[in-house]
């Protein structure tokens, strides 16, 4: 592994922010209204016909904490997948990048804090929106930016290597519908996946979305003694999908 | 110390031999002209020098650092302006600059940003965001990010294909004005005029490799000589006048409804029809007569 230059990565990051003065309105404004949208629709609609509680928590805010997740994984993932491709594909970004004294180490590494700062943020706008329909603010909330932060970088490291593995942008088809929507909808996000079949609920145990999920009711409602362990099993995740990464985009990148 | 030193370098991409033994000295402060058809290498070599291909085989110098290993040295120090626009076209024209500057760690951004920016005669337009700018502003400011933390060695790739001419002049004025100072510029193009005008000296590339190096009027006068006859004429009298220019040894081709004999002033008396319309010889004949290809 070769020295990681901040200077590099932080340079990589400023053209991102760059980029995103130009576009924050929009994504801010579709963060905060995607999940009012959902309590609304779900919450409301689910909770005062069909289920009122879940483990002892009013519904609107079970999925309320649960949508987080799904936040993070569409500021993540996505972002990472298509925003690479572009950048790489259609607007020779990258060609720029490592013509100047930036290594393919340095420009995933800038790619993915940046995403994962952004959707540690954006990762909260669930909770805060759930917090009007009635949840109460706890203490340890305040780790739930750093939960997302973490999952964050791993779906993050994911996309890109996914935009550096394939040939053509519809692919990433196969990839949203086999891998981002199952793992969105088996999250535990709108319902408990102790509700399951055994077999699925131990699939859920290895999806990432849902440890996420239990980790921010768990700052919600409660931490249990396996909270250390699924923040451990992100983080080393993170690390993995960063390595994976840097390897498939430099294939991808350097002839 | 020579800025750029290449030895037996070859790069394939399977079964092609994209750069296929190339040798390729460029001294400090000269700018050579990489002039070569579409396909003969000339993005191949300059994505070897930035790291972003990586050679088979050979050795690779770039400012006194060796390639791969010491790339991103050799890198901090020397700038690119890519064939293919890729500014960021939603960002000001500031903020382009501003990027590049903290890519290659400047010190003082205001300052090189400011520099840049009136180089590429943009200072006007600096909060502006790309895509309101002019094909020619745009292509300024391509070259200018390229520049902004003051290179030594400057790589240009194809720096006016496809440009109307007058935006092609706003950029040969920009690359002048860089000669002055001293830089060391290796340009790749396919367009004569652009090698003619701006380079000190020209490599002919083919194929993967340098097949002739000089200044452009050295290398005229020793594959050309001095001028160039165009016959225009019916077929059958064309045949007979290239059997006769061949026959004395000269180099003649066919250019559409013309037979082209080179360095016709060296043609026996009577060879070369009083209608013929004689030219100076252009690096076009060189690289025809060592080839058998045309340029353009
Ligand atoms: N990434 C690549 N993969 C496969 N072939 C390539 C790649 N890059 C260049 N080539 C081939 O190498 C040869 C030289 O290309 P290039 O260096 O782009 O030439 P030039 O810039 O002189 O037009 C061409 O045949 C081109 O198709
Ligand atoms: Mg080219």
């Amino acid at each position: 592994m070769r020295r990681i230059e901040p200077a590099a990565v932080l340079g990589v990051m400023s053209r991102e922010v760059a980029n995103f003065r130009t576009f924050w309105r929009s994504t801010t404004f579709s963060s905060l209204m995607e999940p009012m949208i959902y309590l609304l629709a779900f919450g409301l609609g689910l909770g005062t016909t069909l289920v009122t509680q879940v483990d002892g928590v009013d519904y609107v805010e079970f999925v309320g904490t649960g949508m987080v997740a799904t936040a993070v994984v569409f500021s993540s993932a996505l972002p990472a997948m298509f925003g690479t491709f572009v950048k790489h594909r259609f607007q020779r970004t990258y060609d720029a990048i490592l013509a100047a004294p930036v290594d393919v180490e340095e420009l995933v590494s800038g790619e993915m804090l940046w995403i994962g700062l952004r959707a540690g943020i954006f990762g909260t706008f669930p909770l805060l929106v759930t917090m009007a329909f009635g949840l109460d603010p706890a203490p340890a909330m305040v780790l739930v930016p750093f939960f997302c932060f973490v999952t964050a970088l791993a779906f993050a490291g994911f996309g890109i290597a996914v935009a550096g593995s394939v040939a053509k942008i519809d692919q990433f088809n196969y990839v949203t519908t086999l891998v981002i929507t199952p793992m969105f909808l088996l999250a535990g996000t709108f319902f408990p996946i102790e509700g399951l079949p055994e077999w699925a609920q131990v699939l859920s145990q290895f999806n990432p979305l849902h440890q996420l999920v239990v980790l921010v009711r768990s700052a919600s409602f409660g931490f249990d003694a396996y909270d250390p362990v699924r923040l451990a099993a992100l983080v080393v995740l993170a690390f993995a999908m960063w390595r994976l990464a840097i390897d498939r985009l430099r294939r991808r990148l350097i002839d | 110390m020579a800025a750029i030193e290449l030895q037996g370098v070859v790069k394939t991409f399977g079964p092609i031999r994209a750069v296929d033994g190339l040798d390729l000295d460029v001294a400090e402060g000269i700018c050579l002209g990489l002039l070569g058809p579409n396909g003969a290498g000339k993005s191949t070599t300059m994505r070897l020098l930035t790291g972003q291909a990586i050679a088979d085989s050979g050795s690779l110098r770039v400012l006194g650092y060796e390639l791969p290993r010491e790339s991103k040295e050799a890198r901090a120090r020397m700038g690119v302006v890519p064939q293919l626009d890729n500014l960021d076209i939603d960002v000001t024209v500031e903020e382009n600059l501003k990027v590049f500057a903290r890519l290659y760690r400047v010190g003082d951004i205001e300052a090189a940003v400011d520099r840049a920016l009136a180089l590429a005669r943009l200072a006007d337009r600096r909060h502006d965001a790309v895509d309101e700018l002019s094909g020619g502003m745009r292509r300024r400011l391509l070259v200018a990010r390229g520049l902004v933390h003051s290179p030594r060695l400057v790589l240009l790739d194809e720096p006016t294909v496809g440009l109307d001419p007058q935006i092609r002049a706003e950029i040969w004025t920009l690359i002048e004005a860089l000669r002055a100072e001293g830089t060391t510029i290796l340009m790749s193009t396919h367009y004569i005029e652009e090698a003619e005008r701006l380079a000190d000296e020209v490599a002919l590339m083919a194929s993967g490799r340098v097949i002739a190096r000089g200044r452009p009027n050295d290398l005229i006068a020793e594959h050309a000589g001095r001028r160039t006859a165009e016959y225009y004429a019916p077929p059958e009298r064309r045949a007979e006048v290239r059997a006769a220019a061949e026959d004395a040894g000269l180099p003649v081709r066919s250019a559409g409804p013309a037979v082209v004999i080179v360095g016709c002033e060296r043609a026996p008396d009577g060879l070369v029809p009083d209608e013929a319309i004689t030219r100076p010889s252009s690096l076009e004949d060189v690289f025809v007569v060592l080839t058998g290809e045309e340029l353009e």
